[in-house]
């Protein structure tokens, strides 16, 4: 049995000194679960050409991956990462301190949030104003600027504007934990909460009373957290035509024939409004390369140049098939000629 | 002493009083069994059902539906120059692959090209070119091969998208339902085994996605669990039970083992990314790293299980063997431990069955990943069967559905596999006395 210990202890310890002198054949990714679905699909692509092993794609959160992307240089940190927002300045600083000086920013394309409603329900033209009014926890007394904050009486659409139907508000969207919701947080509440002055001018005397006013959601019902599964919002929206949905627009464009969204500010969700950054509740893909690891780990140069290949991101490439929402053609055709230089990402 | 006491009769009345009590007696006797039975038929009903559900959802996965074209391969559109594998290499499958499908449904037109497109898998020209490449001497010849079909036409063929529905409210167009008509009336659709699901790792299309890839990495995490944890456990169980002095320090270490197999497993994941990952630089989604966490789970089960069945060794065996002189090494490992193996054994299965469904500490040092190569060591980046689950059970498409109870079923029969050579070594070592 002695015997047994000491060589399993032999080859714990063998393995180890491997794995440090182990260099990867494989690129490895992380960051967002936005992202991951068009990240893998390329990978799929990039290794039936039959060059390379397929990367490893690990579904991880923006936040997540930028840490693990951040860590340092060398085999045992990713090579690439996904975002569903921009690098952070502070991340960038966090990632210099780290030797992870020379970065590569390729923007991918777009994913609007939609709010949709089942095509048997009522059809409303919404302010973000109006959809702050109907989901925050507490509002201006009578929908007024400047009004005391109260609890959110608002129990149907027509409370908040009488053209509305006197239809129960009942809003399904994301959990806490979801991308989604943050963006739709950051991009529709609070875009929302400040098209009121009194408390767009809070966000500079008291940021923390500001973003707690603007981004906390009711919790007396009115909205459900419907699951990360945005397949089970729809199906949620079709037995319910009352139920307003929040959630990823490709999922709006899968189900086109049951559900249509709602506009905001007056602008319809649709490829082009998306893509042109009229439709506000939009928000930019990217992926991240570390270039110290171009030449270190084989493939990430050529990974790029698919990811960019106009039969990739461009506009009938094979992501706008799993529901990308593409660059306009002067940003593509700038992505696409950035990825042969790779030029460095500074800020 | 004549007085002796008259034998007791008891009255009609004492008599019914206790014949009543015997009856309530049995009647309670009955009762409890029968408590017994009905847990027994819920627990089986409800496996039973299990099974059924994951099994009736599953079966259909292991079948795909293949479509059978023949492809023309022009020499000057593979190969002009006759370069070999490396022209093949570059040629485009794709655009001939589909100018085959067309001529055989007779499509033209943009629309119907598109539609027509998806009648087979997108994985349909990595497929031709590998058959090119394994024989060369096919280009400039026509090839009768079968292409799966895409997910939704093996769908639509196996009968899980219905026909009747409105066409909007469905993935496979009319159109593409007559496609397929004609493909049948012509012989050209055919349901076969779905070796690609053994063979093959993960992927976006579910007609390619596979389970290899996880079950490898699955088997290595579990064989680097079991060469880790098995002698570790059993030496520090051996050494607790038989040398350790009975003091504080022993004591403590003692309810701290007895905790640790408290302790949720999502801990374990933590520790390992701390530890294994960030301290000792280990690869991250390796098996190596999955093994070492789930072994640190399955540790305090195997210790408290040795230590369990030593005890219940009989005395009378140590003190024969101290008897005829053996040392106290020779009577452990001569005696004691061939007899408590079969303890052991029991013990390390229920261990390792219990690793081999966590998913949670295998999320934190990231196994659980889109990897489309198996691994080929426990080096390399894997999933892990229940990873591989919940992979696919979030995915949108109808074809993943079946995917995932298929994997379940694969998983038990891992665990069935286990547990039976489990069965078989305790069969092995058990003795009698």
């Amino acid at each position: 049995m002695k015997k047994a210990v000491t060589m399993a202890a032999l080859c714990a310890a063998a393995l180890v000194g491997q794995a440090h002198a182990q260099s990867r054949d494989q690129i490895r990714i992380v960051g967002s679960s936005t992202v991951y679905p068009f990240t893998t699909t390329v990978a799929e692509r990039f290794a039936k050409a039959g060059k390379f092993k397929a990367p490893v794609v690990e579904s991880t959160g923006t936040g997540g991956g930028m840490k693990l992307f951040c860590a340092g240089v060398g085999t045992q940190h990713p090579d690439l990462t996904n975002a569903s927002r921009r690098m952070k300045k502070s991340e960038f600083d966090e990632c210099g301190k780290n030797g992870v000086k020379d970065i590569f920013e390729i923007k991918v394309g777009f994913d609007g949030i939609a709010i949709a409603q089942s095509k048997t329900g009522p059809k409303f033209n919404l302010t973000l104003g109006q959809l702050w009014l109907a989901l925050a926890k507490e509002v201006p007394e009578g929908n007024k600027d400047g009004g005391k904050l109260i609890p959110n009486p608002n129990k149907t659409w027509k409370d908040i504007d009488a053209s509305f139907p006197a239809v129960k508000i009942e809003v399904l969207g994301p959990p806490p934990t979801s991308g989604t919701r943050d963006s739709f947080n950051e991009l529709a509440l609070e875009a929302g909460c400040d098209s009121f002055p009194s408390l767009k001018a809070l966000a500079k005397s008291d940021a923390k009373k500001h973003k707690a006013v603007c981004q906390s959601i009711r919790e007396d019902g009115a909205y459900v957290e419907a699951g990360e599964n945005d397949n089970v919002i729809v199906q949620k929206l079709v037995a319910n035509p009352n139920a307003v949905g929040v959630f990823g627009f490709s999922f709006l464009d899968q189900n086109k024939d049951k559900l249509y969204g709602h506009t905001i500010n007056g602008i319809e969700p649709t490829f082009d409004t998306i893509s042109s950054g009229k439709y506000p509740i939009a928000r930019d893909m990217y992926v991240y390369v570390k270039k110290a690891h171009v030449g270190v780990v084989p493939g990430i140069a050529e990974f790029v140049a698919e990811y960019t290949a106009s039969r990739a991101m461009g506009k009938r490439g094979y992501l706008v098939g799993k529901g990308l929402v593409p660059l306009p053609d002067d940003e593509f055709k700038k992505v696409n000629d950035a990825a042969k230089t790779m030029t460095n990402l500074s800020m | 002493m004549t007085d002796a006491r008259p034998a007791f009769i008891p009255s009609e009345r004492q008599r019914a009083l206790v014949a009543r009590g015997i009856r309530r007696r049995r009647r309670a006797e009955r009762r409890f069994q029968a408590y017994g039975i009905a847990a027994i038929v819920f627990a089986v009903s409800m496996l039973a059902l299990l099974l059924v559900s994951v099994a009736g959802q599953g079966w259909s996965a292991f079948l795909q539906t293949n479509i059978t074209l023949e492809v023309a391969l022009p020499k000057d559109e593979i190969d002009p120059d006759g370069k070999g594998a490396a022209a093949i290499r570059e040629a485009n499958f794709q655009a001939i692959v589909e100018d085959a499908l067309f001529r055989k449904l007779g499509v033209s037109g943009r629309d119907d090209e598109r539609l027509a497109a998806k009648m087979i898998s997108a994985g349909s020209d990595a497929i031709l070119r590998d058959r090119v490449l394994a024989d060369p001497a096919l280009v400039g010849k026509t090839v009768t091969i079968a292409l799966p079909a895409h997910s939704d036409i093996d769908m639509a063929w196996k009968g899980h998208i219905r026909r009747g529905a409105p066409e909007q409210d469905r993935v496979v167009k009319d159109r593409q339902f007559q496609w397929l008509d004609a493909l049948a009336k012509a012989g050209a659709v055919h349901t076969g085994f779905n070796w690609r699901f053994f063979s093959l790792g993960d992927s976006n299309e579910p007609e390619l996605a596979g389970i290899l890839g996880a079950l490898t990495g699955s088997a290595y995490t579990m064989l680097v669990t079991l060469l880790l944890c098995f002698p570790i456990g059993v030496a520090a169980a051996i050494y607790l039970e038989e040398y350790a002095p009975k003091n504080r320090l022993t004591d403590l270490i003692e309810v701290n083992i007895n905790n640790l197999a408290a302790v949720p497993s999502i801990v374990f994941g933590l520790l390992g990314l701390a530890v294994f990952l960030n301290f000792f630089g280990l690869p991250r989604s390796a098996p190596l790293v999955g093994g070492m966490v789930l072994s640190l789970l399955v540790l305090p089960t195997i210790i408290i299980a040795t230590r369990a069945s030593f005890k219940s060794v009989p005395p009378s065996i140590r003190e024969a063997a101290y008897g005829l002189g053996a040392s106290k090494m020779q009577v452990i490992l001569h005696h004691v431990l061939p007899l408590a193996m079969p303890g052991i054994l029991t013990g390390t299965i229920i261990g390792m069955a219990h690793a081999l469904g966590e998913t949670a500490p295998l999320l934190m040092i990231g196994m659980k990943a889109f990897i489309a190569a198996p691994p080929v060591s426990p080096l390399d980046p894997a999933t892990a069967l229940p990873a591989q689950v919940f992979i696919w059970a979030d995915k949108p498409e109808r074809g993943f559905q079946e995917k995932t109870a298929a994997a379940i079923l694969v998983l038990l029969v891992f665990l069935v596999m286990m547990n039976a050579l489990a069965v078989y070594l305790r069969r092995k070592f058990e003795r009698r006395w």
